[in-house]
């Protein structure tokens, strides 16, 4: 990191984007800080209400219950993604024509809009029309025939094979980024102590995909966290409410049943944990940064 | 022996990757009767009725051509913005960076869902519901921070002294970072594009709330034939493969930068 120049006049360089951000983000928040504690009846027709709507959503079973999803969904996602998206790393082509077509192939999934990702899955896993869904049915070994719309569990397995077939590609982008930061030397010194692979990864490359890692740890966490579109195309939150995860559970309260004064002291609620997740984010960040120099 | 079983791990993983894709790809070519009558691991008859509807109905095409203005104005603002910002952010030490840079990043990880109310009613106080500039600015919400990180990254590897030298040269500020400076991060200013390309295509929350007939994105249009009863899957499924077809012809542009952009955007 280069010695910086101390100027506050940078902060001319920086109006534009604080302008642009500042429109799309200060303002709604006003926005919603003002419904939350209000009963709106209609335009000009409102009541303070203090802090009644913030009390009924920290008590609301069903905000309880998407909450608790929304970290076992999270959880799982980082359980599987991680360590698959290191050994997808570890197994690409580090040379010749082989990387580019890995490097493609790879991207794909994450530029498909999200909800024709549900919509793959969905031709995908159908029980009449799926692949998948045909062929597991035709082999005959589960008790109930497979239909993601009709069980929770069959639910959450297609919700989980389609994140993970989604997202484990940028997973294993960040740790490929990483590991083409490794110097030959480094193998070079293994390969005359005669060090396993085992002993390669676990110190040598381990070590130097810390702060990829710690980015993919994140990012999946928190985007995970955000996820609205796929699971919307896919499950629509069904069956009953079994995927029903936070973002859900917000956009159904907020234009299905139009109650804007819980909808808003949600939407605070929400934004409030993901500051707290972002703000530890930051600081992890920063060690890692600060780690980099040291060593 | 053992990197052999490797590359047949990773060509089975790329299988299963590609899977997916290539039974809606299949789904495309057959007619709906066909689909629901007949189960077939490729297409038998093949046709591209589904793909001519689409591009003659203007209820389907018009929904690329809104995806694709919106998705062009917001990587110009995105761009345009984040450029001298993230030259501040990389080169000075300011009142205030450390907490306006941790500001940036909670608006890329914000729920859109906790936006989608005010931004209604925000959007209709302007007179913008139904345009493409709407969408364009709701989703500089989070592409502005991304093009900022990712710029900054790449600025962050020039050297100072190039910026020393060029001012003593008697280099204007303006003059100095469009004709020198922008050239030399031509390849990270590629891959910022090609982010806030992507993160605006992809995105349905905002892009569905925001717009009603004249702007209508794609992604917007295929949800509400989910909803309809009486699918068709074969017209669905051409949907869903022509919105892939963008993301797949960027990418090979930035097909070698790509895995430093992913590292050095942190998205």
């Amino acid at each position: 990191m280069m010695e910086k120049w101390e100027d506050n006049r940078a902060w001319y360089l920086v109006l534009p984007v604080f302008v642009v951000v500042a429109f799309s983000a200060i303002i709604p928040l006003m926005t919603v800080v003002n419904y939350s504690i209000q009963d709106i009846f209609g335009p000009g027709n409102a009541v303070f209400v203090g802090t009644e709507w913030y009390e009924e959503m920290l008590t609301d079973k069903r905000l309880h219950d998407a909450l608790w999803r929304q970290f076992i969904f999270s959880g799982l996602v980082l359980l599987i993604e991680i360590p698959l998206g290191i050994l997808i790393a570890l197994a690409m082509p580090k040379k010749g024509w082989g990387v580019s077509a890995s490097l493609v192939t790879l991207a794909i999934p994450l530029l498909i809009p999200w909800n024709v990702i549900g919509t793959i899955w969905i031709i995908f896993t159908r029980p009449d029309i799926g692949l998948f869904g045909v062929w597991i049915n035709s082999l005959d070994l589960l008790q109930v025939p497979f239909d993601h719309t009709a069980r929770p569990l069959y639910a959450w397995i297609t919700l989980m094979a389609m994140e993970v077939w989604h997202w484990t590609p940028l997973v294993a982008l960040l740790c490929y980024a990483g590991l083409r930061a490794i110097p030959e030397a480094y193998y070079q010194a293994a390969r005359i102590d005669g060090a396993s692979a085992w002993a390669v990864f676990r110190y040598i490359q381990l070590p130097k995909m810390r702060g990829v890692l710690t980015i993919a740890v994140l990012l999946r966490w928190m985007d995970s966290f955000l996820i609205y579109a796929e699971p919307f195309a896919l499950t629509g939150g069904g069956p009953g409410n079994t995927t029903t995860f936070l973002s859900i559970y917000l956009v159904k309260l907020a234009t299905g049943q139009f109650d804007l004064g819980p909808a808003a002291a949600f939407s605070l609620i929400y934004f409030l944990i993901v500051l707290l997740f972002c703000f530890i984010f930051y600081q992890a960040l920063l060690n890692v940064g600060r780690g980099e120099k040291i060593s | 022996m053992r990197v052999r079983k490797r590359t047949l791990a990773l060509a089975a993983y790329f299988f299963l990757l590609v899977l997916p894709i290539y039974w809606m790809l299949n789904m495309s070519l057959r007619s709906n009767a066909d689909i629901l009558s007949t189960f077939s691991l490729y297409p038998v008859d093949i046709t591209f009725n589904n793909y001519i509807k689409i591009f003659t109905d203007s209820g389907w095409y018009m929904g690329y051509v809104n995806a694709i203005i919106y998705v062009t104005i917001n990587t110009v603002i995105s761009l345009a913005c984040a450029l001298p910002a993230a030259y501040a952010f990389s080169r000075y030490r300011f009142l205030g960076d450390g907490q306006m840079f941790f500001w940036l990043l909670t608006n890329r990880m914000a729920p859109p869902a906790v936006f989608l109310l005010p931004y209604f009613q925000l959007y209709s106080t302007f007179n913008l519901i139904d345009t493409h500039i709407a969408v364009a600015l709701a989703h500089c919400l989070f592409n502005v921070p991304l093009a900022v990180w990712i710029l900054e990254g790449f600025m962050s590897g020039v050297p100072k002294e190039i910026d020393e030298t060029a001012f003593i040269d008697g280099y204007s500020f303006p003059r100095f970072f469009i004709t020198i400076f922008i050239p030399l991060i031509r390849a990270g200013v590629g891959v910022t594009a090609f982010f806030c390309f992507m993160f605006s295509w992809v995105e349905l929350l905002f892009a569905r709330t925001l717009t009603v007939t004249q702007a209508k994105p794609i992604v917007a249009t295929m949800t509400r034939t989910i909803s309809a009863t009486g699918l068709d899957w074969g017209l669905l499924a051409a949907n869903g493969i022509l919105t892939i077809v963008p993301g797949a012809l960027v990418i090979w542009f930035v097909r070698n930068h790509l895995a430093k952009g992913f590292a050095l955007g942190r998205v």
